[in-house]
């Protein structure tokens, strides 16, 4: 990982996590053709784009979860509060207490609710004293803390879908991320799951950055600040969502957004 | 972790958080991956390890000359004296070390067991297979688990004990034991790996091969051994391979089931001794650092070798084939 | 023409159930012959006395007691061992390495090694090299170490059951969905956190079942310790590593070829032959169904 920048611009409300020229490959296939994106703290960047665009590809790199497959190839910069992520000074599982994500489809780990929500926390070293007060703020802030709070010794099984997705969120809220990354979360949810999550992740944007792949293009309509759209692992167009929605630059955008292919 | 004071609603500068800080977590995750990866490495050393263990206390019966006056390894293989050609007599005055009695015992025993044990194995893995219905499944696959299970010296001690009084009194031989008793009891162990091993290969065969078959009015049999049989071939090949590698150093029913002659015959009614079985049965009185005690390991290492190039074989041979069916099918 | 092929077919199907139930019939006959004729002896005293007058009278006990030690020791040796060899095959290895690729044809080729080359080599290697040696550095040449002992025949035990354990945690760690072990990675874990809180606590059943077999077939097995530590006669119980000890099989195996009264012996050999029979069969019962319970949750997905 070449680390010509050691220091960058800081100021706030400026980006907490950048990428910069990020190029993946496989073999000799470009799932990732150089991605210069930055998301900050404060708002939800979404990123759309049609199956096979590097959205998923693009949210592992960020926490470095790209690099379990030993195929790929990584390579240019990503910088989480101006440290370089992958310089290899870097402590893998710190950096992903601080870049927390949520899969596609909602993961419990066969514990209880409880266990699975301490599982981070006990990973961190955090003293047990004062997981009780983390897990209670981050079923709160996943809106599950009502639903769930009389039965955390249940096993996570136990919940419905969207309550297991929302446990997968407050999960990784509890170690307390400076970004979230989100890949389709509410893929196979219903509409109300789907609608409790977005209202969380509105709430939770003014303390973190969220990056939220989607393939639901009115999602990102309607809970984005700002829309990336890639296009077999192009960068195609980066704007505020408003802008990006009415107005956008390029054809294939204005194609897509539109639901002429994808 | 970031205090709650960011949690106003305007982003704010975050202090950069190293995100180097390297805990003992770290450190015992170093040392987990060394723990595991030096135990990975244990069943490598281990066979290396048999290898030149083996070969070390074989090796004198080629280099030594104090062994050389008893034993070479011309005197292992080619005629020894005018009046007693192939001899094993290890405890005598003159010693005499033979393998060829042990070598046509070994042989002998191990193809009546193959030959008993392949056919009733891969013919049962067939109709377990291909025509038995779930009951009769559901009888036969435990029953075959339970005879894995049969430890072999029950299996020595039920053949001594009781097959070769069968066998004794229903056809008269000359010896209570022999290569056929032998040969039987070591089928026994032979029969779950060639069964397991080639039902799993007929299982395998993709059920559209049958459809087609049938579809073409031909019948069960006939699906069974002209389309399933070709197709699960090289499984039941492999089966048999492994099979005689089973047979060849299994050890304790020869031992309490063959009679333990050490005699040069091609008969299958004489009493036999097979390789294992002269090890088992001498190594225990013999003196460490005698020549019999290196011709004893130079037996082992015979087996040793054998067993591991019919087990290359058999595993190259399985993918070998499995890559021809994967690329005609 | 028609009708004869036909006939033909219903002929050799017939001959391949025939061919089955000859197989269950051995079993059965096995089992049944040595169930009528052990149970009649079989008693408490049987188990916990030892033998006496030549073998022809008393139990079995030294012989159950030095097969558990045995079991035991090798266990603790080859649970470890295994587990972490499976553990490196499927977590940290590549995938197509090379290592992968050796560590998995020693595997192969060390379940095919014949038991009896495995007791060659405990005499060569644990005894006369490692025991020897231990002798001379410890011990000023006394011999402790450097002579058939129940610690070598547990070790020699334990790498012939060592592909056993490895196959059946392997089987367990392929049962675990991908998906829990990037959650883990997710929330910070390190691999070998990872390891531990997700991927063994899952994989218990498997390891649970290899170990199981394992001490199925190190119970049973007779030519692996006939030198390197298993005793013709010894009331005595083994209290030491370097003490020999009686085995169930090892005893089966001399009370049939070298007792001085065949008649004498007969039923109480076949006693022993029920005890070892029940032993093995309760451990591989035990690890069948526990196997089952987990192939049927890798099909199903739980």
């Amino acid at each position: 990982m070449a680390a010509e920048r050691t220091e960058i611009s800081f100021s706030p409300g400026s980006a907490l996590v950048c990428a910069e020229a990020l190029y993946v490959r496989v073999n000799h296939d470009e799932i990732l053709k150089g991605i210069s994106l930055e998301a900050r703290s404060g708002e939800i960047l979404s990123i759309i784009g049609p199956a096979g665009a590097g959205k998923t590809t693009f949210l592992r790199c960020l926490n470095r979860m790209a690099e379990l497959d030993p195929d790929l190839q990584i390579s240019g910069s990503i910088w989480l509060d101006g440290q370089s992520i992958y310089d290899a000074s870097v402590e893998v599982a710190i950096l992903r207490r601080q870049v927390g994500t949520v899969f596609s489809v909602p993961i419990p780990l066969p514990m209880t609710i409880f266990e699975n929500l301490v599982f981070g926390l006990e990973l961190s070293g955090l003293p047990s004293n004062r997981h009780l007060q983390r897990v209670e703020a981050a079923l709160r802030a996943a809106y599950l803390w009502e639903e769930v709070k009389d039965r955390l010794h249940e096993p996570a099984r136990n919940l419905s879908g969207g309550q297991q997705q929302r446990l997968c969120l407050a999960r990784t809220l509890t170690l307390e991320p400076k970004v979230l990354l989100l890949d389709e979360p509410t893929s196979g949810l219903d509409p109300i799951s789907t609608a409790k999550i977005e209202e969380a992740l509105q709430q939770l944007k003014s303390n973190l950055a969220v990056i939220l792949v989607t393939n639901n293009v009115k999602q990102a309509a309607r809970a984005s600040d700002r829309t990336a759209f890639f296009l077999f692992g192009e960068l195609i167009e980066f704007e505020t969502t408003a802008q990006l929605y009415t107005n956008p630059r390029d054809r294939r955008t204005a194609d897509y957004i539109s639901g002429r292919f994808g | 972790m970031r205090s709650s004071g960011v949690l106003s609603a305007s982003p704010q500068v975050t202090v950069a958080e190293p995100l180097t800080r390297r805990g003992t977590d770290a450190l015992n995750d170093r040392i987990a991956a060394l723990v595991i990866k030096g135990s990975a490495f244990v069943a490598i050393l281990a066979l290396i390890l048999i290898f030149v263990f083996i070969g070390k206390e074989a090796l004198p019966v080629l280099t030594s000359p104090e062994v050389h006056e008893e034993v070479s390894l011309r005197s292992l293989f080619m005629p020894q004296t005018p009046e007693a050609e192939f001899t094993w007599q290890p405890v005598s005055e003159h010693p005499k070390y033979s393998l060829m009695p042990l070598l046509a015992g070994t042989l002998k025993v191990t193809v009546i067991a193959v030959l008993i044990a392949i056919p009733l194995s891969v013919s049962g893995a067939i109709f377990t297979a291909e025509f038995a219905s779930p009951w009769a499944r559901e009888i036969i696959k435990p029953a075959i688990e339970i005879l894995a299970g049969i430890p072999s010296v029950v299996v020595g001690f039920f053949c001594l004990m009781v097959v070769a009084g069968w066998l004794h009194s229903a056809f008269g031989w000359t010896y209570r034991l022999n290569a056929i008793t032998a040969g039987v009891g070591l089928a026994l162990a032979v029969i779950p790996i060639v069964y397991t091993v080639s039902e799993d290969a007929f299982s395998s065969v993709p059920q559209a091969y049958r459809d087609g078959s049938m579809a073409m009015g031909a019948s069960n049999w006939q699906t069974a051994s002209r389309v399933v049989l070709p197709s699960a071939m090289p499984g039941v090949l492999a089966a048999c391979v492994l099979g005689f590698g089973r047979a060849i150093g299994e050890t304790m029913i020869v031992l309490m089931a063959s009679g333990n002659a050490a005699v040069l015959s091609f008969s299958a009614t004489d009493s036999v001794r097979t390789f294992s079985a002269t090890i088992a049965a001498e190594l225990g009185e013999v003196v460490v650092g005698s020549p019999h005690y290196f011709v004893l390991f130079f037996v082992g290492a015979f087996l040793f070798i054998l067993t591991f190039v019919t087990n290359l074989f058999g595993h190259w041979w399985v993918g070998r084939l499995q890559k021809k069916l994967q690329g005609a099918s | 023409m028609f009708d004869r092929t036909r006939l033909a077919g219903i002929f050799f199907q017939s001959l391949t159930a025939v061919a089955c139930i000859t197989i269950v019939a051995m079993m059965v006959i096995i089992l049944g012959n040595i169930l009528i004729h052990g149970i009649q002896r079989l008693s408490v005293g049987f188990l916990t006395k030892a033998p006496m007058a030549g073998m022809t009278s008393g139990g079995i006990f030294p012989a159950i007691f030095g097969t558990f030690a045995l079991v035991l020791l090798m266990t603790i040796a080859v649970i470890p061992l295994g587990v972490a060899t499976a553990v490196y095959m499927h977590e940290y290895a590549p995938k197509r390495s090379r290592m992968v690729h050796l560590v998995r044809l020693a595997i192969q080729n060390l379940a095919g090694v014949p038991a009896i080359v495995f007791g060659l080599f405990g005499l060569g290697f644990f005894i006369e090299f490692i025991g020897r040696g231990m002798d001379k550095a410890f011990f000023g040449g006394r011999l402790v170490y450097g002579q058939p002992a129940i610690i070598w025949a547990a070790l020699t035990m334990a790498l012939l059951t060592l592909p056993t354990v490895v196959v059946a945690t392997e089987e367990a760690l392929r049962a675990i969905p991908q998906s829990y072990r990037e959650v883990a990675y997710s929330l910070g874990a390190t691999r070998w956190q990872m390891i531990r809180r997700v991927v063994l606590p899952q994989a218990v059943g498997g390891i649970l079942t290899g170990g199981i077999l394992a001490i199925s077939r190190g119970s049973g097995e007779v030519a692996p310790v006939m030198f390197t530590g298993a005793a013709y006669f010894l009331p005595e119980l083994p209290t030491r590593l370097h003490n020999q000890f009686m085995e169930l099989g090892y005893h089966v195996y001399v009370m049939t070829t070298q007792s001085p009264d065949v008649e004498a012996t007969k039923p109480i050999l076949y006693s022993t032959v029920l005890v070892l029979l029940m032993l093995t069969f309760l451990l591989n019962f035990t690890a069948i169904m526990i196997r089952a319970r987990i192939r049927r949750r890798l099909r199903y997905g739980r």
